[in-house]
């Protein structure tokens, strides 16, 4: 899991700061450590009642050694050593107890059990111990144990524990421990006798946007039938301030989860959109049956990763790689296939072709599923797209769609490059522009065209292996697709990959913006009109060709 | 000439012959509105003579649809406007009829609310939204089944043709408008009873929905609005707008060069289109007993549109024999071999595109010549070159 193997990564770095910080701290352990020891000695000797004063003593040196004296001293495995008063630690070894200093934690010899006696302990004295332990583990070396201890504080709200979690606070290292510190220091200020404490409380909090805090600060302004449970009215206002300031940086945070969402699909929309905006262009059809080559695309990785699966497991992580070009060929094919046998017939008459290549995408759909049954198919993603990246206020922002984003600008440029920089891209480009011309100079549009819809299909197969990622495998997948392919072609003009790219990007975005206000369902029916209504004023769309042949 | 070439190539309309056709066409309706009923009705079950009830309604399901393929005929064969989103006037003018029959059903519901229908009832409503006012009455059902789609597509064409919207781009946005209908259809808030649709309707003015009688009634009825549309289709195609919707669809800017407002007699085309679409939708809803957003999906408007295809667009009784023959295949096929009707659909389209542009009706003319043609060669040949007669059979 590489999740696991991030944080571990980040563990041992933060235990390599732990350890710097130790050393540098050592002169002040040792002057800690002499204090802790006559209170060890105090603590074997002091009577009963008088133990728990002593072990708060204790605690409040904040020396991490407290930890393991304290939790000997619940286990009942702290003793005093007959001979020199000494308190010990005793741990069973063969032949009796092993002693250990615990100050220290060096070694003393193993000795019998008649030349120890228990520290007297009783349940009370233990249970206010383990109460206090909370506290102290937040000076533990394990960041796990100090967020529980954090976590702990944060439910308490325990206004003594204030000094030493201050001291936690000024050492911490680790931002997951400090985060709920901070939190948890707010919440005991939050709770304190003091107008002022409270007020500083607050501000404490001011930075945050974690639900946590927002429920803090509202709570300070809630009333109880007439009585404000805050009675301050400066921290009132505080408080509202900064719950106001936080929800704005929320929001803020949230339009950029949502411009992130936008983006993916659009560059999903984009990657199904490009070969649609190639071949329309060139030949001035619709093709319907661009779908059909996205879900061939689809299936094609899945028949890839199959081979995998059962061929070579420990390779499945190359196996998209292997998928891409075999999906380009496989829907390359069929679209040539498909312009020679069937295309190329209805030239001139565009409609028609939109029917027809229709009867081929049910066919094409007919045919998957008559192979591969109709219920969705499972491809997997290999390790390194899995997981997801947090960032504060909660939100994640996934690696498949990061690498679909990428993906789909590094296709994009593939084929700008395609079309600008081959002979085969200008004679595409010159065919778009006016046929006959084209032709009378001698450039085979034919093939052209049967290239050209090779290209698109092809781009479409690869857009399949992208949307395998982040979709169902399902013979209706390339349906789901299509509409929104159209739309953004017809949007963006035809014939031009920028129109294209300008056509997806401004639907994604637009649909994921208008999601949280509007809801999914809603806010696309509002895209759809809004693009019925666009075509009224362009009706050639954002980025028309200029041209005679465009005219006609 | 090849087959191919002859059933392609353009055939002069001679005037008697639409009006053969219309002869043929509406004598087969009337004998299906009086024969049908009555064998179904007077004939005992066991009889030979007996039409089975689901007959009936499948009939009357086919006949609608040919009501579809009728109004899309209009709209593609004569102005040339290929609109891929007829399934939503369709489906608009069944939602009204809908709407009627669930206010129909009263207090009967599961939960037994007089006022609102079931699914109001569970989505917890408290009151009948505004726009479900009226609908208890026919007459105002009726007018609204034909009134939504023609201001749908009056809106909808006002806009498109104004901007010269054309081609593949208004086919596209069509298919667009059917889609987002569907959509908003599928919410539950919208009010039309989301997923599920309307259902479950007892009885249209008192009769009872499950009678033979009714259904036999309804089938009939189908008859006559379909004549009735077919020949308000046939006079508007024969009269000087025909004409003139016929030059928009062979040459839209001659049309406009000589001071006609091209965008005018399309839009009203288009509307009457829409309203003849929606008619249909009004009559099917009680046939089938359900009226769902799926009617929406964008591709059962394309399935729509090629069973005009296939009978032969511009000859309006071409479109009802595609509408009856392609829904009584899928019929077959489905019943025998579920799998094969996409296949056999996917061909249709394919084939009817290459082959036979002029689909059915069209063709069947081209392919008769050809065969007397090729009759008479071979008789003549016969005497000299009897291999050749083996060789062309």
């Amino acid at each position: 899991m590489p999740a696991c193997r991030r944080s571990g990564r980040f563990r041992f770095g933060f235990l390599m700061v732990l350890f710097t910080a130790m050393a540098l701290l050592a002169p002040i352990a040792v002057q800690a450590a002499e204090d802790l020891e006559s209170l060890v000695a105090e603590l074997g000797a002091a009577p009963l009642p008088k133990k728990d004063e002593v072990v708060q003593r204790m605690i409040a040196t904040g020396a991490p050694e407290v930890v393991t004296i304290l939790e000997a001293l619940v286990e009942r495995d702290l003793y005093t050593r007959k001979s020199d008063e000494k308190v010990v630690i005793g741990r069973k070894a063969s032949g009796g107890l092993m002693l250990l200093d615990p100050v220290t934690g060096e070694e003393l010899g193993v000795v019998g059990s008649r030349d120890v006696s228990r520290v007297t302990t009783n349940n009370s004295l233990r249970s206010s111990v383990k109460a206090s332990m909370g506290a102290l583990t937040l000076m533990s070396p394990d960041p796990q144990r100090r967020l529980e201890a954090a976590d702990g504080l944060l439910k308490s709200s325990d206004q003594t524990m204030l000094p030493l979690l201050e001291q936690a606070l000024a050492k911490e290292q680790d931002a997951a421990v400090l985060n709920a510190l901070q939190l948890a220091e707010a919440s005991i200020k939050l709770q304190s006798e003091s107008a002022e404490v409270r007020l500083s409380g607050v501000q404490a909090l001011s930075d945050r946007t974690d639900p946590e805090s927002r429920v803090m600060l509202s709570r300070l302004l809630l009333k109880d039938g007439d009585v404000w449970r805050e009675p301050d009215e400066n921290v009132r206002g505080a408080a509202e301030e900064t719950l106001a300031s936080m929800e704005s940086r929320l929001r803020m945070w949230r339009t950029v989860e949502h411009l992130y969402q936008g983006i993916s699909l659009g560059s999903v929309l984009l990657l199904a959109a490009m070969g649609l905006a190639i071949t329309f262009g060139v030949m001035g059809v619709i093709n319907m049956a661009h779908g059909e080559m996205v879900m061939l695309g689809a299936y094609t990785t899945f028949v890839i990763q199959e081979g995998f699966r059962s061929a070579a497991p420990e390779l499945f992580g190359w196996s998209l790689a292997v998928a891409l070009p075999a999906a380009f060929l496989v829907s390359a094919l069929v679209g040539v296939a498909m312009e020679r046998g069937c295309i190329r017939f209805l030239y001139g008459r565009p409609l028609e072709t939109l029917l027809a290549t229709w009867g081929i995408s049910l066919i094409l759909q007919q045919t998957v599923r008559s192979i591969f049954g109709p219920t969705n198919r499972e491809v997997g993603s290999p390790e390194w797209m899995q997981g997801a990246m947090e960032s504060v206020a909660g939100i994640t922002l996934t690696y498949n769609r990061l690498y679909i984003i990428l993906f789909s600008f590094c296709v994009l440029c593939a084929v700008l490059l395609v079309l600008k920089k081959t002979a085969f891209g200008l004679q595409m480009r010159a065919v778009t522009q006016n046929r006959e011309m084209a032709r009378a100079m001698g450039i085979p549009t034919g093939r052209v065209d049967a290239m050209t819809f090779g290209l698109g299909s092809g781009i479409a197969g690869i857009a399949g292996v992208a949307l395998s990622q982040i979709d169902n495998v399902s013979p209706n997948l390339g349906q789901a697709y299509i509409v929104d392919s159209f739309m953004v072609v017809v949007f963006g003009g035809v014939g031009n990959l920028w129109g294209a790219f300008a056509g997806a990007m401004s639907l994604g975005v637009v649909n994921k913006l208008l999601e949280p206000w509007a809801g999914a369902v809603l806010g696309k029916i509002l895209v759809l009109v809004a693009i019925i209504l666009f075509i009224q004023k362009r009706p050639r769309g954002l980025f028309a060709l200029r041209g005679r042949a465009v005219e006609s | 000439m090849s087959l191919l070439q002859r059933l392609t190539a353009p055939q002069p309309q001679a005037p008697g012959k639409g009006r053969l056709a219309s002869v043929i066409l509406l004598t087969i309706l009337a004998a299906i509105a009086i024969l049908v009923p009555l064998l179904n009705l007077t004939q005992a079950p066991g009889s030979a003579l007996h039409v089975p009830t689901y007959l009936v309604s499948l009939l009357g399901k086919y006949l609608c649809f040919a009501m579809l393929a009728l109004s899309i005929d209009l709209i593609w064969g004569f102005c040339g406007i290929l609109s891929l989103g007829h399934g939503a006037f369709f489906a608009l003018g069944g939602y009204a009829m809908g709407m009627y029959l669930m206010r129909q059903i009263g207090d009967r519901g599961v939960y037994g609310n007089a006022e609102l229908p079931d699914f109001m009832v569970f989505l917890n409503w408290k009151e009948l939204p505004w726009y479900w006012y009226g609908f208890d009455l026919f007459p105002f059902a009726m007018v609204m089944a034909l009134f939504v789609p023609g201001l749908l597509a009056f809106v909808f064409g006002w806009l498109a043709f104004r901007s010269r919207v054309s081609g593949v781009y208004l086919s596209i946005i069509t298919q667009a408008m059917t889609y987002a209908l569907m959509l908003a259809f599928f919410r539950n808030d919208m009010g039309f009873g989301g997923n599920n649709g309307l259902t479950d309707f007892k009885d249209l003015l008192g009769f009872d929905l499950q009678a033979d009688t009714t259904r036999a009634a309804l089938l009939a009825a189908t008859c006559i609005a379909l004549g009735g549309c077919y020949l308000l289709c046939r006079a508007i195609v024969a009269s000087k707008l025909g004409r003139l919707i016929a030059a928009i669809r062979d040459d839209e800017p001659r049309v406009r060069f000589l001071g006609y407002r091209v965008e005018n007699f399309k839009l009203f085309v288009f509307v009457l289109s829409a309203m003849i679409a929606g008619l249909a939708g009004a009559l099917y809803v009680p046939q089938v007993g359900i009226i769902n957003p799926g009617e929406f999906a964008p591709a059962n408007s394309i399935e729509a549109v090629i069973w005009v295809a296939i009978g032969g667009r511009g000859t309006l009784y071409g479109a009802i024999a595609g509408g009856v023959l392609v829904n009584y295949a899928k019929t077959v096929l489905t019943g025998l071999i579920p799998e094969i009707w996409l296949f056999a659909l996917g061909a249709m389209f394919i084939a009817v595109t290459l082959f036979f542009p002029k689909g059915l009706v069209g063709s069947l003319p081209g392919a008769i010549d050809w065969l007397k043609a090729k009759a008479g060669a071979r008789s003549a040949a016969t005497p000299t070159r009897p291999l050749a007669k083996e060789a062309g059979e």
